[in-house]
């Protein structure tokens, strides 16, 4: 593919997640594939906004995508899984309510856009035909469960991505370079998401059911495409392991990374080390 | 003898209350239960999903709007898709959430509602969420000085939180704010009539 992609990282990907970030632009590059960030992008209101108020839930995701229209393009790619369902949540209810699209764009004070397309980075390299040949560097002592968690599949009406019970896009990905990736029964299931500031104890025991079941078959890496999931598996994971009495030590990547390593991206370049769980031990035995 | 009416209506105004906010309407709910059995959270619920629509069809408005059923919900959305009738049952939480802090009612987890409300005073106020800024937001709503902390001095030292917000776009999401306000004010003007 040869189009241009408004990128839009949205909040985490210029903090918490800033590793999916430098990741996914390294593969965009590695593949030949532009980006062009969307200048003067705004937060898209997340949960806080959907939980309060449903016309401004609808309206940030639009300022942003009538950023993109001025630039000029109509492809916007959202690698933060709640950036992509919020966007692509907007341009739904806009299409199915004619009153809550003016509305939006009364709130706007600008028509919105006619044709605009939200993507996930798995869509885009899903497209892409042939990638074995970018990659440099094999990966076959690794054993990846990939976690899709909720919001990239669900609701399957608005998102319609992939199956949205059991889906395969990541897998796939990640299989078309060499790396194995494992069946199992939490790809979808919820780690729980912003209720980690307030009701931490429910993150816990949801996040120790996802670390069991990656353990129980036989992972030793879990891919992830949400920063939220990222922090509740990676960053609490010791927490859990001190609650529950059990020990995991499973290094959780974005699977932009593990994309950047197979193309032989250096392993220093790709924020690993913001991880709380080192994967230091496992990239080594792997040959990184 | 006048005919009996035998047309089933919903004598809930609080089901009303939802149809208007989400445009879900919960009385096409036949109990299969699929929402309860597939959340998550459900566990800590005081009552499950399924129960709470069954309660909004009754119109036990105490009873639905002092839950915490919708305060525990993380927008997951397995409910939503699961729903043989589409009942978008995330969406139905939201409504009951935006009802409950509507009426005034002390959210059964308060640290929920404080949560949206820094969050969104920090995005109005920013642009982009500025996280450190939200935290301590956070801790002034809810006193809890000292949870995380550690974990936050981690993240700290690892560089995955900003010291400085970036206020990109932030007078233009003030105005955005205000706006969907006065929008919001004017139908529920419309709506009272």
């Amino acid at each position: 593919m040869t189009g241009k992609y408004a990128y839009y990282p949205g909040c985490s990907l210029h903090s918490t997640g800033s590793e999916y970030d430098v990741s996914f632009r390294a593969v965009c590059e590695k593949l030949g594939i532009e980006i062009e960030e969307i200048k003067g992008w705004i937060c898209c209101g997340t949960s806080p906004a959907h939980c309060t108020s449903k016309l401004l839930s609808l309206v940030l995701p639009f300022e942003n995508l009538c950023l993109a229209e001025k630039m000029g393009m109509t492809d916007v790619v959202a690698p933060c899984a709640s950036c992509f369902a919020r966007l692509k949540t907007a341009v739904y209810e806009a299409a199915e309510d004619p009153e809550i699209a003016r509305q939006i764009s009364e709130a706007l004070e600008k028509p919105l856009p006619k044709s605009i397309n939200v993507l996930s980075p798995l869509e885009i390299f899903g497209n892409e035909t042939d990638m074995s040949e970018a990659v440099t560097t094999q990966m076959s002592d690794l054993k990846v469960v990939c976690y899709y968690g909720c919001l990239i599949t669900r609701p399957s009406k608005v998102m319609q991505f992939d199956e949205c019970e059991y889906p395969m896009a990541m897998d796939d990905l990640l299989r078309s370079l060499g790396i194995t990736t494992l069946d199992w029964s939490y790809k979808t299931d919820c780690c729980g998401g912003a209720l980690a500031m307030t009701r931490t104890d429910v993150v816990l025991k949801l996040t120790r059911d996802i670390l069991d079941e990656a353990k129980a078959v036989g992972a030793n890496a879990i891919a992830v495409a949400c920063p939220l999931c990222h922090v509740n598996l990676d960053t609490r994971q010791e927490e859990v392991e001190k609650e529950y009495g059990t020990s995991y030590g499973l290094p959780v990547f974005y699977f932009t990374q593990l994309m950047a390593l197979a193309f032989g991206v250096a392993s220093d370049k790709l924020g690993l080390r913001k991880h709380f769980i080192s994967a230091e031990k496992l990239l080594s035995g792997v040959g990184l | 003898m006048m005919e009996p009416n035998l047309t089933i209506t919903s004598p809930s105004q609080l089901a009303e209350a939802v149809l208007s906010e989400s445009g879900q309407n919960v009385n096409l709910c036949y109990q299969c239960r699929k929402c309860a059995a597939g959340c998550p959270i459900s566990y800590a619920m005081d009552y499950k999903p399924a129960q709470l629509i069954h309660a909004i069809r009754l119109g036990m408005d105490d009873l639905v709007l002092n839950s915490n059923t919708m305060w525990l919900c993380a927008s997951c959305e397995t409910c939503t898709t699961r729903c043989p009738q589409e009942v978008d049952v995330a969406k139905v939480m939201d409504a009951v959430k935006i009802t409950a802090l509507r009426r005034g009612i002390k959210p059964a987890i308060p640290q929920v509602a404080s949560f949206y409300r820094a969050a969104l005073a920090n995005i109005k106020k920013c642009g982009r969420m500025y996280e450190l800024g939200m935290i301590v937001g956070l801790k002034m709503r809810t006193f809890e000085f000292f949870k995380d902390a550690g974990m936050g001095m981690k993240m700290f030292s690892k560089g995955k939180l900003k010291m400085v917000p970036s206020f990109t776009g932030a007078l233009r999401t003030w105005h955005i704010f205000s706006r969907v306000k006065n929008i919001e004010k004017k139908n529920a003007a419309h709506n009272a009539k």
